[in-house]
């Protein structure tokens, strides 16, 4: 077991380091770095913060569709090849709500400002 | 550097030329420059911008039609009444500045998020979406006899290209085997009619003034095709820079981009443009996963292009709200 702060509070500090006190001192295209920079910083403390529940409800889902068990990645890979394969498709009962709660949980994560998804958790809500 | 091989080639073409000055890089990765200088004249400067592979450079990827071929269209669109810089001058061996072709410079905005927000663009905004019809329709009829060589492509070439390029980067995505699926299932066949197809006609590839439509750029994925694919691609949502609810560009709807492609003699077939949409937004969600890919394997390791990696989920809850929308 590692010792604290965790991975996300540090990953913050930086974040709100370079937010806080460097971006006034920048200009031009080093100022868009910096934007870029401190967005990616955002989104990974974002994933190390849901990552691991959001992992684990998907693979309860893929495991219920699927009727196998495996990692998150080996369950999501036999469910493409499923659907590649015409085996599952949306009449397929589950399916539409998992590819749904699936992305919603990786907009969350990585463009949680993108239109379409704050539209579509207006709806959940 | 640049502007002394530039000024020498000016005064060989350019009457009254004496120089270049100003010259700035506007974009460029490895293979492809932009640049904007200004032509020095005794009667008033022209606003040029030299589009070029810089020597070495000389081989297109497979998909793009090619400089050259580039700037034939932008002529055959600028005398046909299309809104297109003028070609000035493309580049022969003695300019010593590699491949490609000098333009005219059109002011304008290309940024789409500008577009949509300042004020300056507020009267042309809600123009657009019919303006836009009726530029593809001028586009659409651009004659064929006088085309550069370009790649034809059927829809169902263009499934199988993506699919490849998919499974290429073995990323497992169900949204997108789903995608691909419809695709398929939903190929509308042949076109009735095979025109040019600009490729990457959208948001972000115009020039736009206060008077609306001023230019149409990009034309390096040109190819010959079904002119409804067009339509379907400057509706692709990520096109529309957050206003969700306007499909053209972020301009206006659908109806409004019909009506002016059909006024200007041109019929639309609503069924294919939705295909192409669907088609679109799978192939913007790939070309975010080629983008991870080369960020990963380099020579570009930008952060940039990292971050637009993680931009694929914005496709694939475009793609679900397309195929499988939830209740209203």
């Amino acid at each position: 077991m590692q010792d604290e702060p965790t991975p996300i509070e540090l990953t913050r500090a930086v974040a709100d380091f370079l937010r806080n006190d460097i971006a006034p001192l920048t200009s031009g295209h080093q100022a868009f770095k910096l934007r870029v920079a401190v967005n990616i910083l955002d989104l990974v403390a974002r994933q190390l913060a849901q990552e691991e529940g959001s992992d684990a409800a998907e693979v309860e889902r893929l495991r219920a569709l699927l009727g196998i068990d495996g990692s998150v990645t080996d369950l999501n890979r036999a469910l493409a090849e499923r659907i590649a394969k015409g085996e599952v498709d949306l009449a397929t009962p589950g399916l539409a709500q998992h590819l749904w709660q699936t992305t919603m949980d990786k907009l969350a994560v990585d463009q949680p400002n993108y239109a379409s998804y704050k539209r579509e958790l207006g709806r959940d809500g | 550097m640049i502007e002394a091989q530039l000024s020498r080639s000016v005064v060989r073409w350019c009457e009254g030329a004496t120089g270049v000055t100003g010259a700035a890089k506007l974009s460029g990765g490895a293979s492809q420059e932009t640049w904007r200088f200004d032509i020095v004249r005794p009667d008033g400067a022209i606003g040029a911008i030299l589009r070029r592979s810089p020597k070495g450079y000389g081989a297109a990827p497979t998909r793009a039609a090619g400089l050259a071929a580039e700037a034939q269209l932008m002529q055959l669109a600028y005398e046909a009444g299309v809104p297109s810089p003028r070609v000035m001058h493309v580049l022969v061996p003695d300019d010593d500045l590699g491949t490609g072709f000098i333009m005219q410079r059109v002011e304008g905005e290309t940024i789409a998020r500008k577009i949509l927000r300042d004020d300056e663009f507020a009267a042309a905004r809600p123009l657009l979406a019919r303006q836009i019809g009726g530029v593809l329709a001028g586009l659409h009829r651009l004659p064929q006899d006088k085309l550069p060589e370009l790649r034809h492509m059927s829809a169902a070439k263009e499934i199988g290209e993506f699919e490849r390029d998919y499974r290429s980067l073995d990323w497992p995505k169900p949204v997108f085997e789903l995608a691909l699926r419809w695709l398929r299932d939903h190929d509308p066949g042949p076109a009735a009619e095979t025109t040019l197809v600009h490729g990457d006609f959208r948001n972000g590839n115009l020039i736009i003034g206060a008077d609306g439509v001023r230019a149409v750029l990009d034309w390096e994925l040109a190819h010959l095709g079904d002119p409804m694919e067009d339509l379907g691609w400057v509706c692709v949502n990520s096109w529309r820079f957050g206003e969700i609810d306007k499909p053209v560009g972020g301009f206006g709807s659908r109806e409004e981009l019909f009506a002016g492609y059909e006024a200007a003699g041109r019929k639309v077939d609503p069924v294919r443009v939705k295909f192409w949409e669907v088609m679109g937004t799978l192939r913007w969600g790939i070309m975010c996963g080629g983008m991870m890919q080369r960020f990963r394997e380099g020579p570009d390791h930008s952060m940039e292009r990292a971050m637009i990696g993680r931009r694929a989920s914005e496709t694939e809850i475009d793609l679900l709200r397309l195929l499988a929308p939830r209740g209203s």
